[in-house]
C-alpha cells in the first residue's frame, strides 16, 4: 500500500482521542443503530457505528472526518468485539478515512469510463487548485484522492466530494464546484449538464418515449411486437 | 452416511463429511493450503479443486462443499489438474522465488504442492507485490511478503487461542495479515502458528536461521515444562537441541504447544552443571565423582536420608533414589516442593479423572483456585471447545482473563459451602458436569472439592467429573512412587542427609542436613547444595512420565548430557556403590523391570485409571485465594529460566517491557 496514508503518531492521537465518547445527537443515533439489531449481533453494527464516530469526529474536527485507533477502539468496546475485528472492517472499507482529511475529500473517479469522458481534466484542475494526490491542502480545505468507479459511468467524468456527487464534469466546471466550497458556497449535486437531471440521454429520450409526458403501459405492444417478429 | 464415489471407487463416508474428506477416506491426496481439520473452513485458496457430478460444470472447493448421497467426485482428471495450476500461478504470483533463504525451505506445503502443480516458470512481468513485516511477538518471525493469505493463522488465534489480536487488514491485492497495531500476539500459544503457516510468512524466532529439517536428527519426547505431558519431537543436531515441536496425539495435545513447551529448550544448553561440586569452606569447589560420591559417603546419617524430587524428574530417577533410599531403611520421600500437603491415601481423588479429551463432552465447569491458561494450556484449549457446545463455566478464585467467558464466584473458598443458586441449576441439569481442582485451591478446598463429588453428582457410571490440575510433570509419577510425606515437605527438614532431584522451588533454609543436589541446572537448588552431582535434563534421557490424567508415556533421549554430566539413575547406581549398597539394577531394562514391580501401574504405557474411592476429609473450605501458584508463566523452573527466549517472553509478555525492533 505504497500510497496509502501512514495511520498516524500513536502517542499524539492518543492523547488526542483517548477520551472520546459519544455527543448527545450521536447517542440518540447510536441507539438507533444499535436496536436494528437482536441482542448478540451487535457486531453488525460496526459498520453503521465506525461510520457515526467518523461523523463525529468530523463535525469536531470541522473536516470529513477519520477514524483514529482510539475511536475505532471504543467503537469495539461498543458493541463488545475484539478491537481487531472492528479495525479490520475500518481498513477494509475506503470511505473510513484512516488519517486525517480535510474539509473536502475531493475523490476523483479514475476508472476507464470516467478516464475516456476527461477525467484527465478533472484531475488537471484538481491540481491547479492546489490538490495534491493523497495530500490535504495548506489551508485544511481539501483532500485529493482518485478512487476506482463509483458506479456514475453513465454521468462520466465525476467526484465524489463527502456526501455528494457532481457529475458530467469538465475542467471548468470542476474549477467552479471547487471555488464554490472554498467560498462556503453549496454546489448543485448530480450533473452539471445545463438541462439535464439525472443520467438521461442527450438530446432527449431515445427509448421508451412515450414515457416522457406521461405513464404508458407498453406491455400490450410487446406482445403484438413479438408475435410480429414471429410472423 | 451418504455414498459417493470417488475416482470410481464408492465409499461410504459420516454424515456432515466434506468433499475433502470424502477424497482422504478413499485415499486420495487433496492439496490444500487454507483447510485445517482443526480449524474452521475457509475456503479461499483454492488449491482443493475437484470435478464434482451432479453440480456446474466448473472446478469446486472440494474443502468447502458437503459430499452428497450418489455424488461422482473425480480428483485427477485434466481439468482438475489445469484448475489447480492455475491457482498455483495466481499464488506464486506475489510470493518471493526466496526460498534459500526461506527457514520454511524444506517443509514448506507451497514449496511441496509446487513441485506437483507449479508450471516451472512464469509468465508475469509485473512488478510482485512486497509487504512491510509485521511484529507478532518474540516467538513469531514475520516475512509477510511471502504470505498466501490462508487466514489459519487468524483462525487459530481466534478458534483455539481465544485471543483475537491477529487479523487481515486492507483488502483486495493491499490485504495483509498482522497482530493488532503490530504489537506481541499476548498468547501462551503463539507458536502453533509457526507450524499451521503453510509457508515461511511465520517463521520461529528463536529458532531463525539455525537448521535446516533435513539435518536435523528427530527424537520423540514428552514434554516436561507442565503437567500435561505434550507429545513432542525433539529435533537435535550434534549435542543440542535445536527445536521442539508437537506431536499428534488427540488425547493428550491434540497437535498444539504451549510457547514455553517449544522456546524453553534453548535453555538446555546454558547454565548447565557439567562437572560434579563438592562445598568446601562456604564455596563450591570443582570435584571428580569419586570426591563427590566420597563426600557422601563421609555423611554419618544413621538412615536419616530423604529425597526430594523437583518439578522435571522422570519416573526413572525417582525410582533409582527411593531404591538408595530403601538400602538405608528410608522412605523420606517427597515432591511437592512448595509446602502442599494434601491427602494422597487416594489416587483418584488428585487426578484428572474426566481425562483431557474427555473435558470436551462436558456441559458445566466449575474452577477452583486454578488459572488453567498458565497451569495447563492444554487443557483450557479442551474447556473452549466444551463452551463451544455449550457448556457453561463458573469459577473460584481472583478473576483472570482465561480467554473464555466465566462466571466467577468470588476468591473465597467458603463459598463451596453455600454454592449460589445459579451454579446448582446448571449443574443440577448437567448430564456431565466437571470440578477442576487448582493447586492454590488443593491446600484449602481439597476436601470441600470432593465432597462436591456427591453433592453436584459428578461421578456416576461412565463419567468422572473430579478433576485436579498439577503443574509439575513428576507429580503424578511420584505420587504413585510414594513421594509424598503425611507433613509434606517439613518431614524432610530434619533429615540429616537429603537428596534433591532437580529440585529447585523449595525453601532451603529448612534444610538442616547436608544437601545433595543432582540435577542438571546451576540453579536455585545448586546454589544452596553441599555437593552437586550433574545429571540430564529431560532431552537427555529416556524417561517415563505421568500427566495428569494418569497417563504413562515414555520419551526417548535426543541428546548426550553435556561434559561430566550423566543420566541421573547411573548417578544412583555408581552412588550406591560407594555407599557399599549396590542397587539390584545395572541397566535402564533392568530398573523399569524393579519399578514395575514395585509400582505395576508403571509396567506399561497407556492411561491408567484409578478406582474412585474419596477419602473423607473435612468438607468445609477457608481462606481467600490471594492469586494463583503461577506468578510467571514463562519462568516456572530451572530450565525456563535458563532460557533467553523465555526471558524475553517473561519480560514483554508477562511484566509489559517493550522491546525496540532492531533495525534491518
Amino acid at each position: 500500500m505504497a500510497d496509502a496514508a501512514a495511520i498516524p503518531d500513536e502517542a499524539e492521537v492518543r492523547a488526542r482521542w483517548g477520551a472520546f465518547q459519544w455527543n448527545e445527537d450521536s447517542k440518540a443515533k447510536r441507539d438507533a443503530i444499535l436496536s436494528r439489531y437482536p441482542a448478540g449481533r451487535e457486531q453488525s453494527a460496526s459498520i453503521p457505528l465506525l461510520d457515526l464516530a467518523q461523523r463525529q469526529v468530523g463535525a469536531e474536527t470541522q473536516t470529513q472526518g477519520w477514524l483514529p485507533v482510539p475511536v475505532i477502539e471504543f467503537v469495539a468496546r461498543e458493541i463488545g468485539v475484539p478491537y481487531m475485528r472492528v479495525y479490520e472492517v475500518a481498513t477494509f472499507y475506503t470511505m473510513f478515512n484512516l488519517a486525517p482529511v480535510g474539509r473536502f475529500h475531493v475523490q476523483v473517479c479514475g476508472t476507464t469510463p470516467c478516464m475516456l469522458r476527461g477525467s484527465d481534466d478533472v484531475l488537471a484542475a484538481c491540481k491547479n487548485k492546489g490538490l495534491i494526490k493523497g495530500k490535504t491542502t495548506p489551508d485544511g480545505l481539501f483532500t485529493l484522492t482518485e478512487v476506482e468507479c463509483m458506479g456514475n459511468c453513465s454521468s462520466a467524468p465525476m467526484v465524489q466530494i463527502n456526501d455528494d456527487n457532481y457529475e458530467d464534469l469538465d475542467y471548468d466546471r470542476t474549477i467552479a464546484i471547487l471555488e464554490t466550497l472554498a467560498n462556503g458556497g453549496t454546489p448543485k449535486p448530480g450533473t452539471q449538464e445545463p438541462g439535464r437531471h439525472t443520467v438521461e440521454p442527450k438530446g432527449g429520450p431515445t427509448s421508451l418515449t412515450a414515457m416522457v409526458t406521461e405513464n404508458h403501459d407498453y406491455r400490450g405492444e410487446w406482445n403484438v411486437a413479438s408475435q410480429g417478429a414471429d410472423a | 452416511m451418504p455414498k459417493v464415489k470417488v475416482d470410481g471407487v464408492e465409499i461410504e463416508v459420516p454424515q456432515g463429511a466434506t468433499v475433502l474428506q470424502a477424497c482422504e477416506l478413499a485415499g486420495k491426496e487433496i492439496p490444500r493450503f487454507c483447510y485445517h481439520e482443526r480449524l474452521s473452513i475457509a475456503g479461499n485458496c483454492r488449491m482443493c479443486l475437484v470435478e464434482v457430478k451432479p453440480g456446474p460444470p466448473k472446478p469446486q472447493a472440494s474443502c468447502a462443499l458437503p459430499a452428497a448421497e450418489n455424488q461422482e467426485i473425480f480428483t485427477n482428471t485434466p481439468m482438475v489438474k489445469h484448475a489447480r495450476e492455475g491457482i498455483m500461478e495466481f499464488l506464486l504470483i506475489n510470493h518471493p522465488l526466496d526460498c534459500p533463504i526461506c527457514d520454511q525451505g524444506g517443509e514448506c506445503d507451497l514449496q511441496d504442492q509446487s513441485v506437483a502443480y507449479g508450471r516451472g516458470h512464469s509468465r508475469y512481468d509485473e512488478n510482485k507485490r512486497a509487504v512491510t513485516e509485521k511484529y507478532m511477538g518474540p516467538i513469531v518471525k514475520t516475512v509477510m511478503t511471502r504470505c498466501i493469505q490462508c487466514t489459519r493463522c487468524i483462525r487459530f488465534a481466534e478458534e483455539v487461542a481465544g485471543v483475537e489480536e491477529i487479523g487481515a487488514i486492507y483488502r483486495g491485492e493491499n490485504m495483509q495479515i498482522t497482530s493488532y497495531l503490530e504489537e506481541a500476539v499476548t498468547s501462551e500459544l503463539s507458536g502453533n502458528v509457526v507450524d499451521l503457516c503453510p509457508v515461511g510468512a511465520l517463521t520461529s524466532k528463536p529458532y531463525a536461521f539455525e537448521a535446516r529439517p533435513w539435518e536435523l536428527r528427530k527424537t520423540l519426547s514428552i514434554d516436561v515444562m507442565d503437567a500435561v505431558g505434550t507429545n513432542i519431537r525433539l529435533d537435535s543436531r550434534g549435542r543440542q537441541v535445536l527445536r521442539c515441536v508437537p506431536r499428534v496425539n488427540d488425547d493428550v495435545n491434540e497437535e498444539w504447544a504451549s510457547d514455553k513447551t517449544r522456546h524453553a529448550v534453548d535453555g538446555l544448553v546454558r547454565k548447565r552443571l557439567d562437572r560434579p561440586y563438592v562445598r568446601r569452606d562456604g564455596k563450591l569447589h570443582p570435584a571428580t565423582w569419586d570426591e563427590a560420591f566420597a563426600a557422601i559417603a563421609a555423611v554419618d546419617h544413621g538412615g536419616s536420608v530423604a529425597a526430594v524430587a523437583g518439578d522435571l524428574v522422570d519416573c526413572e530417577t525417582m525410582f533409582a533414589a527411593k531404591a538408595l533410599l530403601k538400602q538405608f531403611g528410608s522412605s523420606l520421600l517427597e515432591g511437592r516442593q512448595t509446602g502442599m500437603d494434601y491427602d494422597t491415601s487416594s489416587l483418584a481423588a488428585v487426578n484428572f479423572n474426566t481425562t483431557i479429551a474427555r473435558t470436551e463432552e462436558a456441559d458445566a465447569i466449575l474452577l477452583i483456585g486454578t488459572n488453567l491458561r498458565w497451569e495447563a494450556p492444554l487443557v483450557n484449549t479442551r474447556i473452549r471447545k466444551a463452551i463451544k457446545k455449550g457448556a457453561k463455566v463458573f469459577a473460584i478464585g481472583p478473576e483472570t482473563d482465561l480467554t473464555y467467558k466465566v462466571e466467577w464466584l468470588g476468591a473465597d473458598l467458603s463459598v463451596l459451602g453455600n454454592l449460589p443458586e445459579r451454579l446448582t441449576d446448571v449443574f443440577g441439569k448437567a448430564a456431565k458436569p466437571m470440578v477442576i481442582v487448582g493447586g492454590g485451591a488443593l491446600k484449602g478446598a481439597h476436601g470441600a472439592a470432593l465432597a462436591l463429588a456427591d453433592t453436584l453428582g459428578l461421578v456416576k457410571d461412565g463419567w468422572n467429573g473430579f478433576n485436579v490440575v498439577h503443574m509439575a510433570a513428576s507429580r503424578m509419577g511420584g505420587l504413585m512412587l510414594g513421594y509424598a510425606q503425611k507433613a509434606g515437605i517439613a518431614a524432610t527438614y530434619d533429615a540429616k542427609l537429603v537428596y534433591f532431584l532437580g529440585a529447585d522451588e523449595c525453601d532451603f533454609a529448612n534444610f538442616r542436613g547436608v544437601k545433595v543436589y543432582v540435577g542438571h541446572h546451576g540453579d536455585k537448588g545448586a546454589h544452596h547444595a553441599d555437593i552437586i552431582l550433574p545429571g540430564a535434563s529431560y532431552a537427555e534421557k529416556s524417561g517415563t512420565f505421568v500427566n495428569i490424567e494418569g497417563r504413562v508415556q515414555r520419551g526417548e533421549r535426543a541428546v548426550f548430557p553435556p561434559g561430566d554430566a550423566r543420566e541421573d539413575w547411573t548417578i544412583f547406581r555408581a552412588l550406591s556403590e560407594t555407599l557399599g549398597h549396590t542397587l539390584p539394577f545395572d541397566t535402564l531394562d533392568e530398573l523399569r523391570a524393579a519399578m514395575a514391580l514395585d509400582c505395576p501401574e508403571l509396567a506399561t504405557l497407556g492411561l491408567k485409571t484409578f478406582a474412585w474411592n474419596s477419602p473423607s476429609l473435612g468438607t468445609t473450605a477457608q481462606g481467600v485465594l490471594e492469586g494463583y501458584p503461577i506468578k510467571d508463566f514463562y519462568l516456572t523452573n530451572a530450565i525456563c529460566r535458563a532460557s533467553p527466549t523465555m526471558q524475553r517472553c517473561s519480560a514483554e509478555l508477562v511484566h509489559g517491557e517493550s522491546f525496540a525492533e532492531a533495525a534491518e
